[in-house]
This record gives structure tokens, sequence and C-alpha cells, in this order.
């Protein structure tokens, strides 16, 4: 410097880093740093995907941009003050949420919501999984290059599902709808009325949509045989929900826990058989039929009679000291809540167990050795949402 | 035949497209803000603190008891309690709030303040365009700015508020028919205590 040699752009400090060598010492390889700005990240989510040309052979998911602090912050207020939180967690399903918590603290002070509160909880939920499926296929087509129809035919039915949320619980995504021992307020007559006419026009939708997607052949070349999990990996990880399904493990908590009242219903549970993309967007439209056939049966004959517990009270809830773990399945997979109540009004421990973050974890491991544009739609197909990773 | 699966999907386009020129239900879109849906009755926004009467000040519900401010999950509520009383509408002497904000810019709209007052005094109102450009003190509300009466909330919650009406009237019937009571056998005994005093002249 001081002898007055010009230093160029490339001889400053730390900007000449050393060339990541490949194992096999063929070439350099590139270091990508998608995200958290990426709009293919459905949120703030970055993953470090080292490249080999256009292969990846590397990838390293890196989140907490939007950590919120909610289990401390739940262990720090009483139990009810934590239930519009749990909204928050996975935005898009707020209803299953509180459910699930819901299930958890009436595990713990062992109460049990009455039969018309079963019957709405169960409609609710299952109107939540059909406007989660349907966005999340939109949101996968539109990740792929399917600029906005697919994902605006799966809004315009959102809509509609999201007007019943609003009418019955007075807001469209975060509803703080369900209470330990029931439910918040009552479904009207009107509304019922509106939910049957709403179920019965969705068949046609799901027609429509497969219509317009599940034969396509650009849909079909670019998800067939690509991101493919097995089904002991997929076990093994923990993974669940449509993602485990799609592998091909016949594992559905509404047929194995029987949790709330679906034991009444007929339904079945899809399974894929390849464990790739399209098996895991074909498993979601078929549980979007199936999820049909639980309303219809459900919203044929709700009782009569309260939807709360008369043990439970709001103010001054206390639950005896004891732990309980309340799962429900959740349109994203096991979503549960983990409870450890030593008396006070505050739970002593309150853990979350999200489907999305344990669903993520498996990524490295679907897309080593495809393609960076690959790489975009596996982590679409794995239908996370950040609010729920992070928390 | 290679894509016939495309060709599929775009006669579903098409007839989408084209349908909604003949029918209402394909035509979905909204042209906000000339175009507004109507809110549904119990859509909710942020809280209101309810007066009956013509003067907001005298006719508050609230008696200060400040459980909604310990329930608030996001603690966005600050009360101060009076030191004096003043009769509230079953004409009971009651403390009152000398201050009552609310930062909306951390209310969560959780309804939670709502189903914990006893007193039916907090309700959620309907309006949301609330944007400021004071960043500062633009959304945190005082009692003025919260109070609204009796007769708005019937507006925007018809059902609701006649419920709560309905209840207040039954209580507010009770409590007068006590007071009557209480009244009537004072004087009877009144009466019976001076009955003795008149036979003794």
């Amino acid at each position: 410097m001081s002898s007055g040699v010009q230093t160029k752009p490339e001889q400053l400090e730390g900007w000449n880093r050393p060339p990541v060598i490949a194992p096999e010492g063929e070439g350099e390889l590139l270091e990508v740093a998608m995200g958290p700005h990426h709009p293919s990240t459905h949120g703030v989510f970055r993953m470090d995907v080292t490249l080999d040309g256009e292969r990846v052979i590397g990838l390293k998911p890196v989140f907490g941009y939007l950590h919120r602090n909610h289990e401390k912050i739940a262990e720090q207020t009483s139990y009810l003050a934590s239930m519009p939180y749990t909204d928050r967690l996975d935005y898009f399903c707020s209803l299953t949420n509180n459910w699930a918590y819901a299930l958890a603290v009436e595990k713990l002070a062992g109460l049990d919501a009455p039969e018309r509160a079963q019957y709405i909880r169960v409609i609710l939920a299952e109107l939540t999984r059909i406007q989660n499926h349907a966005s999340a296929v939109g949101f996968l087509l539109q990740d792929m290059g399917a600029s906005g129809t697919p994902l605006m035919y799966a809004f315009r039915e959102r809509e509609k599902i999201l007007d019943l949320f609003e009418q019955l619980t007075g807001a469209r995504m975060m509803c703080n709808f369900m209470r330990f021992g029931g439910c918040r307020v009552d479904a009207t007559a009107g509304w019922l009325d509106g939910a049957r006419k709403m179920v019965a026009g969705l068949p046609n939708f799901v027609d429509e949509f497969e219509a317009l997607l599940s034969t396509n052949e650009i849909l079909m070349a670019r998800t067939q045989g690509v991101g493919v999990l097995k089904p002991d990996l997929a076990v093994n990880t923990g993974v669940s929900g449509p993602m485990l399904r799609a592998s091909g493990v016949d594992y559905d908590l509404r047929k194995v826990d029987h949790y709330g009242i679906y034991d009444r219903f007929q339904f079945r549970v899809p399974l894929g058989e390849h464990g790739d993309i399209y098996d895991r967007y074909m498993v979601r439209v078929l549980e979007m039929r199936e999820s049909i056939r639980i309303l219809e049966q459900a919203l044929k004959d709700v009782p009569a009679g309260p939807v709360m517990d008369p043990k439970a009270k709001s103010r001054g809830f206390r639950p005896k000291p004891g732990e309980a773990y309340g799962r429900i399945e959740a349109p994203k997979g096991e979503l549960g809540f983990y409870l450890i109540s030593d008396g006070t009004p505050n739970p002593y421990r309150y853990r979350v167990r999200p489907p999305s973050l344990i669903n993520l974890t498996i990524l490295e491991d679907m897309c080593l050795g495809h393609d960076v544009a690959d790489v975009v739609l596996i982590f679409g197909s794995v239908d996370i949402v950040l609010g729920e990773v992070d928390r | 035949m290679l894509g016939e699966g495309i060709l599929k999907g775009m006669a579903e386009t098409a007839k989408n497209f084209f349908g909604s020129y003949v029918s209402k239900e394909r035509l979905t879109t909204v042209e906000y803000p000339e175009e507004r849906v109507p809110a549904a009755e119990n859509a909710r926004a942020f809280p209101f603190l309810v007066y009956d009467g013509p003067d907001w000040q005298a006719g508050l519900r609230c008696v200060s008891c400040q459980i909604c401010e310990k329930e608030c999950p996001p603690k966005c509520i600050l009360i101060e309690k009076s030191k004096d009383k003043k009769p509230d509408y079953v004409g009971k002497p009651q403390f009152y709030p000398v201050r009552f904000d609310i930062d909306l810019s951390v209310c969560m709209s959780c309804q939670i303040c709502v189903e914990v007052c006893p007193f039916d005094a907090i309700k959620m109102n309907t309006e949301f365009a609330l944007a400021t450009d004071d960043r500062f003190g633009g959304l945190l509300f005082s009692r003025e700015k919260l109070a609204k009466s009796n007769e708005y909330y019937h507006s925007i919650h018809p059902t609701e508020a006649a419920e709560v009406d309905a209840r207040l009237a039954e209580e507010k019937a009770k409590v007068e028919a006590k007071a009557k009571a209480a009244a009537e056998a004072a004087a009877a005994k009144a009466a019976v205590s001076a009955s003795p005093a008149e036979g003794g002249n």
C-alpha cells in the first residue's frame, strides 16, 4: 500500500475466498444461499446449497428468522392466553392448531367437549384441511412456473371457506375459536346451511382442479421420480402427514388415535406408491375428496345441545399437577402439544411438536443429485409454513 | 397423445374465462374500494368500550376491575382505577377508569378481553381501516377514543347486543326486585317495631 501500488478490487481482503474443491477433484463447487428472500421459500427460510454445475451435492437448511419465542411466552401466561398465539403457528390452519392445544389441555384438566362441539370441531378441521391442501398444491404449481391460474383457483375456493370461518368465529385466519371443553360460540342453523351449500359445491371444484392438473404433461414431467422419499427413511426421521402417506406408509392419526369423533365417519386414507412429488400432489387431492366425504357425513346430523363443558371455566383455570400430550392429524402432519402443569395458572412446560419443522429435516436427502430448479419443487411439496417451523 | 392433458387443462381455463361473462359464480373478484363485501355480523377487529345514555363519561360500563388488563395475552391494555365511585346501571356505586388505554399496534384482536369481562363493558369493533401516519401515538387509543355508544354496538352486532341488553335488564330487574323486597321488609319491620310503641301509648 505504502509503495503506491493501486489495489485491484479482487485483491481486497475477504473478496477472494478460496474455491470449494469437489472431493474427487473434478472442479470448483459453487455455494449458493437460496433465501431468506427467495420467493420460492414461502417465507424467510434459507438453504445453503452446494452445487456442482446444476447438480445439488449438499444442502443445509437454515431457519430461525421468524422465531417468536412462542413456547417461553406460553410458559409466562395463563393457559387461555396461549390460545390466540397457537393461531399464529401455522397461520393457514389456525383451527386445527386450536384443536390440538385444546385437546392437550382437556387431557390435562379432565374436561370433555360435548357432542355438538365435537361435530363443529370436525367440520371446521376438515374445511381447514381442504383449504390448506388446495393452497399447498396451488403454491407448488406457482413454484413450478404455472403463474397464477392453479393458485387462483385454489384461492377462490379458500375464500369461500374463509368466509364461513369469519361468519362463525369472527376472523378469517386468526380464528381463536376452540376453548378447553368446547367451542367459544355455537354455530347457528343458518351457518350450518351455508356450510352444507358450500360443501355441495366442493366436489365440482376438485374435479375442475384435477382436470386442470392431474394429467398435465408438464406437471408429470417435472414431478414424477423427483424428490423420492423412501418409506423406511420417512418413518425413521419422524415425517408425518401427507408426506409420509405419499411414501406408502399407512399412518393417519384420525384412524390410529380416534381423537374427537373420527371413528364415527367412513373415510379412506389415500396412499402413494413412489414417494415422489407427484404422489404428494395426488395424496393431497385425494385427501380433499375424503375430507368432503367426512364433511357430508358430519353436516348431515349435527346434534343439538351445549357447546361447552359445564365444568369448564375461563377465569381462574388451574389444572392439577401432571402432564399431557395432545396430538391431532393437522393438514401438514402430526401436530402435538406437550404440557406439564405444576398446579399454577401457567404451564410449567409447553412444547409444540410442529409437523412442518420435522418434515423439513428430510429436505437434503430428497434433494441430493437433483437440479437447482427441482430443489424449489421438492421444497414446495413438503408444504411448510414458516410460522410453525420457527415458532 | 402427448399434450392431451395440457389441452384438457386449457379447456378448463377457457370454461372459467368465458363462464365469468355469463355466470356470477365464476366472477369472484370484488373491486375494492369501489365495491365492498359487507362484513360478517360477528366479524371482529379491535376492542371498544360501551357506554349507556348520552354522556360517555357518566355511562361507561367499565368498573375498572382490571381483569382484561391481566388476561390480555400481549398486554396492550393499561387501566388506572379511580379513587371515588359513581353509580353503575343498577345504581350500585362502582369505581370507574380514570385512564383506559389500548395500544392497537400491539393488540392482536383475539377477543379474550371481551370473553373475560363480567360487565359487558368491552366489545369488538368492526372498523379496520385505522392506518395512520403518526407512528408513536396514532394507534394508542385513550378512553375518549374507545368509548362508543350502546346504539353503535347495536348497529354493528345486532344479535349479540340484543342478548347483552336482555341479560343486563334481567339483572337490573333482579336487583330492583331485591331492593324493593328489602325496602318492603324494612318498612314492615319498621311498622312492627312502631306498633308496640303505639300499643304502649
